[in-house]
């Protein structure tokens, strides 16, 4: 798809500043002024669910595309972000470095916050529903609800059980609870990480908290060990893990995986006790990090399909399953890109583009996207994956010869330069979305 | 012309099109080119922080260093994986966007 050629060929081409002064004093005009059947002659309303990394940053990107009145909808004040809270964990970083001000958004000029939650969209009407009863009206909505830990996965796994086991997949109070029970536990103990089946948010996120939590022990009680159950056969960057544990934490850290054994079925949280297939283990620290789907406004909205993500169209990230809801960063699937903060703030922003594309009937350029994913293996050490996506067969593909990972028995120089790399990539994300 | 010219008048021209007959939304003053948008993940609008900062570089820089990038010439840490994913059109419509748009 390419931009359709202009209609009026050979006309003089006015300034860029005169373009928008005169726009900007048509969308000032009285809308008696306007012909009655251009409904364009009002701002287009986008409503945006979620302000996590993928819906604050298109929220933003709407709001600065001009003549788009957005809402965004996010009911806490504060956003806190996953991206290095495994060092939040292992003792290394303060939470509130992970902590943004949400509310702070309604700043830029054309972005309202609203600050409850969504509760149920009417896609015929098309209008969202708020937990206090509004109801907002949109053109289009954007749903970028992130993902919901799932309680009805694993038996046993409930409400209670993950304040006992905390899972810790959603950055904050279960982040503190993780550390809290690192910190308790006996020198000698034993840490087992529950790690999830595909597609989950994160996917190297499991390997790097066993990585942190292994330097925790290593530092402050040397005689633990971590024992990961996974409910997979291999795992993002797994040779690199395997390295550096090796390496940097001989005999600390032993992974399971699904065939021998794997993958976890049952808890008893009392017992503090992990069932797999193939038996019983205790924990004196247990991190379950269960399966997952979209958050819940996507089934209510229509937008999720059987596997509990939303199927999208990968120019527009306009939903397969519903007319005019587009889904963007971890509650979207749509191919290889995996669900990141950085994925969510690509496609947030081609997403924005293509919204207001849309809202001005101009047809889209087909995007091309990035995805890197930095994991600390130790405080300075750092490891990363890389891929470069673009649609196929109505997916988002890997392009062939880019992306991979960084090198295995890089000297260590190179290691410490991507955390470096890591800790500047979080600095200017969270500035480019938050600040 | 290259391509990032071509959207970038494409997308102006678009927009004054739109004005007059339906006073739409403008259209985004200067359309990035696919990928560009990626760019600012890591690399911040001014110099902070260990990832440079493509502020003021001139797009025939940016050309050269993701050529370099790309062949192994220049050795990084991701930009070879990242530079490999873009021909050389595309890459060139990116220089010229981030040179002018400064993001
Ligand atoms: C331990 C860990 C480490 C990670 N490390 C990295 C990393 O190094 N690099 C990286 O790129 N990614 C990393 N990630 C992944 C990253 O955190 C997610 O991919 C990213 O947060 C996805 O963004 P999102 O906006 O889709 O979802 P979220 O960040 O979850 O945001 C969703 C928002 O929507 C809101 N919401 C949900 N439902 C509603 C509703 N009904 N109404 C209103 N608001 C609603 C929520 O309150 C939330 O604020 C990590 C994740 C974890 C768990
Ligand atoms: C994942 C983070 C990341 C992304 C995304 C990224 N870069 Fe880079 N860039 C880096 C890093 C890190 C370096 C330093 C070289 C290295 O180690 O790879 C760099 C270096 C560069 C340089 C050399 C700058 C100098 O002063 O020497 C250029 C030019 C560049 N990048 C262009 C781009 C372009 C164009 C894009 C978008 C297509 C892009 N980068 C996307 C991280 C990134």
């Amino acid at each position: 798809m390419t931009r359709p050629a202009p209609s009026r060929t050979g006309s003089p081409r006015p300034s860029r500043r005169a373009v928008l002064a005169g726009l900007g004093a048509a969308a000032l005009a009285p809308a008696a002024l306007a012909a009655p059947a251009v409904r364009a002659a009002a701002p287009a309303r986008v409503v945006v669910v979620g302000g996590g990394f993928a819906g604050a940053s298109c929220a933003r990107a709407l709001a600065g595309a001009g003549g788009i009145a957005v809402t965004l909808v996010e009911p806490s004040a504060d956003y806190v972000a996953c991206p290095f809270s495994n060092a939040v964990i292992a003792g290394l970083r303060d939470l509130r470095r992970q902590t943004f001000e949400v509310a702070a958004l309604a700043r830029v000029p054309g972005l309202a916050h609203a600050p409850r939650a969504a509760v149920a969209v009417d896609a015929d009407a098309r209008r969202v529903r708020l937990d206090d009863g509004t109801q907002l009206a949109y053109d289009r909505l954007v749903l970028a609800p992130g993902i919901e830990v799932r309680l009805d996965a694993i038996a046993g796994y409930d409400a209670a059980a993950a304040e006992a086991m905390p899972h810790a997949w959603k950055a904050g109070s279960q982040t503190l609870a993780l550390r809290r029970q690192l910190a308790a536990m006996p020198d000698g103990g034993v840490v087992v990480i529950a790690a999830p089946p595909n597609p989950f948010r994160c996917p190297p996120g499991p390997y790097e908290r066993a990585s942190l939590i292994a330097h925790f022990l290593k530092t402050h009680k040397p005689r633990a060990k971590v024992l990961i159950l996974d409910a997979k056969d291999a795992f993002s960057k797994q040779r690199l893990f395997e390295e550096a544990w090796a390496a940097r934490y001989p005999g600390m850290i032993e992974w399971v995986s699904l065939s021998f054994g794997g993958r976890v079925i049952e808890v008893d949280a009392a017992a503090r006790t992990l069932v797999t297939e193939f038996g019983r283990h205790r924990a004196d620290v247990a991190n379950v990090i269960p399966p997952q789907r979209a958050g819940p406004i996507a089934a209510a909205a229509g937008v999720a399909d059987a596997s509990g993500w939303c199927p999208v169209d990968p120019v527009t990230f306009e939903s397969r399953l519903v007319p005019e809801i587009h889904v963007i960063g971890d509650a979207a699937i749509g191919g290889a890109m995996p669900k990141s903060a950085f994925t969510a703030n690509g496609q947030a922003l081609v997403c924005a583009a293509a919204v207001a594309d849309l809202l001005a009937g101009r047809a889209s350029a087909e995007p091309k996207l990035v995805n890197t994913c930095y994991s600390l293996v130790a405080p300075d050490a750092a490891i990363s994956i890389a891929g470069v996506y673009r649609p196929r067969d109505g997916l988002l593909a890997e392009v062939a010869g880019a992306g991979g990972t960084s090198p295995l028995g890089a000297p260590e120089a190179v290691r410490a330069a991507e955390a470096a790399y890591a800790a500047a990539w979080f600095e200017t994300l969270t500035r480019r979305v938050y600040a | 012309m290259s391509g990032g010219r071509g959207g970038r008048a494409l997308g102006v021209a678009g927009a004054v099109v739109l004005g007059v007959i339906g006073l739409a939304a403008p259209a985004p003053a200067a359309a990035p080119p696919p990928g560009a948008l990626a760019c600012g993940g890591c690399h911040p609008p001014a110099p902070q922080g260990a990832v440079p900062s493509l502020r003021g570089r001139s797009a025939d820089t940016i050309v050269a260093d993701m050529r370099a990038f790309r062949d192994g010439a220049r050795p990084a840490t991701v930009m070879d994986r990242i530079a490999k994913g873009f021909s050389d059109d595309e890459t060139r419509a990116i220089a010229d966007w981030l040179a002018a748009a400064q993001p």
